[in-house]
């Protein structure tokens, strides 16, 4: 199987008043956990639906496992799958049912085995006969991750999958996270505003400001080179002067 | 088999909302019921008056009560059952799934299909009770082909204005509920055709809808259907059925290049 699991070529959005992708490169691996960060309205939720397809950039080259998400929309949505505090489970159905529903729409086989397989590794199985609107936030986060591993996908794109969970059940999550990465050698596309957990979690990381690329590698690569202590200090760097770096760095 | 597993799947996500709302449930009859009273008390009342004479317009009025139901009740099948999935913030977990969009139309075509049944048996048991009429013996065989053309045009509209809820969201709402009745006084439902003024009669004949109510009254007078009716119905359904999947295709790029299919249900 090809390693290179997404990768974008001078990448461009232009709406009537913003540029919301400026060149945007990047590559994600099979196996790597990647993630995306940047202030809000940097342009990662552009990124993502352009992976999705959801979204038609206007200009520059997208492939995800090789092909285009526009043509190849499809095949490709069977292999990955998404989860972000805006895309929820109908609130007025049972946990179960939206399980169940999602699971005939990706065919999965024993799909009753796999939603209580699921179910226990987030540890909402007590939750499987609830109505997914009476859930708390993190719970209905922790559903939502549910969904994204019913189809046993090869990419997984996560818009801030921790944002509403208390510090223990989000270290939680993280593990179930890693574990599944790694048993599965899959390949994960992370954003989140949680410096810590990204540093905790992430392989590599790609720094966006309006749009465009500022910083490029390893957490520990990143802090070292903008001479700082955490990523914490590095986000409120990029932020506070994130064009006057680019243009130093560009 | 894929396909299959698909639509079930949606058909299911339908069905499962009425078993969690008794109010939603009941909402689908409410209104369809409450015209049928006030419709067929007053077609009780013009034959009360007129004896024979409008007896067969009173048969036609309750007919046509109905049948505009079957016709608003498919479009609102196909098209509400679109918006839920905005409402519900579900719409973009289906887009990025292997769910086609033919997949999901025809999902909603089932359901509106078994909710306009259900809607039609309880009416037809309504109007046999209160006013001794028998939506069977009135229009026989003639039925089926009526009824049918009436859920194609209904899908047609119903494809239409969820073509205009994916490219301007909770904006294109209004629509839903407007276009049914936008056709309704130019598809000669409660009056024949020759009422309309010639220059809206030529519009109406480029209306499925028309030919079908046409010729439910050519039943009720007559006892027999122009068969020329039910075959220009169909023709123009089709028509209709294309250009809606093409104006469904063209709105749905639309919103890929404005952005706007990635925030449906966000604002």
């Amino acid at each position: 199987m090809p390693a290179l699991l997404v990768e974008t070529k001078n990448l461009c959005k232009v709406y009537p008043e913003t540029k919301a992708l400026d060149n945007l490169s990047l590559r994600l691996n099979r196996g790597e956990i990647l993630g995306l960060l940047g202030p809000n309205g940097a342009g990662k939720t552009t990124a993502i639906h352009i992976l999705l397809g959801l979204l038609a950039p206007t200009s520059g080259e997208v492939k995800v496992f090789g092909m285009s998400p526009f043509t190849n929309r499809y095949s490709i949505a069977q292999r990955l799958n998404f989860s972000s505090a805006y895309a929820q489970l109908p609130s007025n159905l049972k946990v179960i049912e939206n399980l169940t529903i999602f699971s005939k729409i990706y065919g999965v086989k024993k799909y009753r085995e796999k939603i209580d397989t699921l179910l226990g590794l987030f540890e909402v199985s007590h939750l499987r006969n609830r109505l997914t609107g009476a859930l708390s936030a993190g719970e209905k986060t922790r559903l939502n991750l549910t969904k994204c591993f019913l189809n046993d996908p090869e990419l997984l794109l996560l818009d801030e999958p921790t944002a509403s969970l208390d510090p223990e059940m989000a270290d939680t999550v993280r593990k179930a996270l890693k574990k599944i990465q790694k048993e599965k050698n899959m390949g994960i596309l992370y954003t989140s505003h949680n410096m810590p957990e990204v540093e905790e979690i992430c392989d590599r990381i790609l720094f966006i400001h309006e749009g465009r690329t500022i910083a490029e590698g390893s957490p520990k690569d990143i802090i070292a080179n903008f001479q700082s202590q955490s990523l914490e200090q590095v986000f409120i760097k990029i932020v506070r002067s994130g064009d006057l770096i680019w243009k130093k760095e560009g | 088999m894929e396909s299959v597993n698909r639509i079930s799947g949606m058909f299911l996500r339908y069905v499962y909302l009425h078993k969690r709302s008794l109010p939603r449930t009941f909402e689908i009859m409410f209104w369809p019921v409450m015209e049928l009273l006030v419709w067929g008390f007053v077609a009780v009342y013009i034959q009360d008056v007129s004896k024979d004479t409008f007896s067969k317009i009173a048969v036609s009025l309750i007919n046509a009560m109905i049948f505009w139901d079957i016709l608003y009740r498919s479009q609102q099948g196909v098209s509400i059952s679109f918006i839920e999935d905005i409402w519900t913030q579900n719409i973009v977990n289906l887009l990025i799934s292997p769910l086609r969009i033919w997949e999901w139309i025809f999902a909603t075509f089932l359901y509106g299909f078994l909710k306009t049944l259900i809607i039609t048996l309880i009416l037809a048991v309504i109007a046999f009770s209160l006013y001794h009429f028998n939506l069977i013996s009135n229009l026989h065989l003639y039925l089926i082909p009526l009824v049918f053309n009436l859920l194609l045009f209904g899908w047609a509209l119903g494809i239409f204005t969820s073509s205009l809820v994916i490219r301007w969201g909770h904006a294109a709402e209004a629509l839903i509920w407007g276009v049914p009745f936008l056709i309704q006084p130019i598809s000669a439902i409660f009056y024949p055709l020759s009422v309309l003024p010639p220059w809206l009669q030529v519009i109406s004949r480029i209306l499925p809808s028309t030919y079908v109510f046409e010729g439910m009254r050519a039943v009720i007078q007559t006892r027999e259907m122009p068969v020329e009716y039910m075959v220009t119905a169909l023709l123009l359904n089709l028509v209709y059925f294309v250009l809606g999947g093409l104006f469904f295709n063209w709105m749905y790029k639309q919103a890929r290049i404005s952005g706007r299919l990635g925030r449906l249900g966000m604002d």
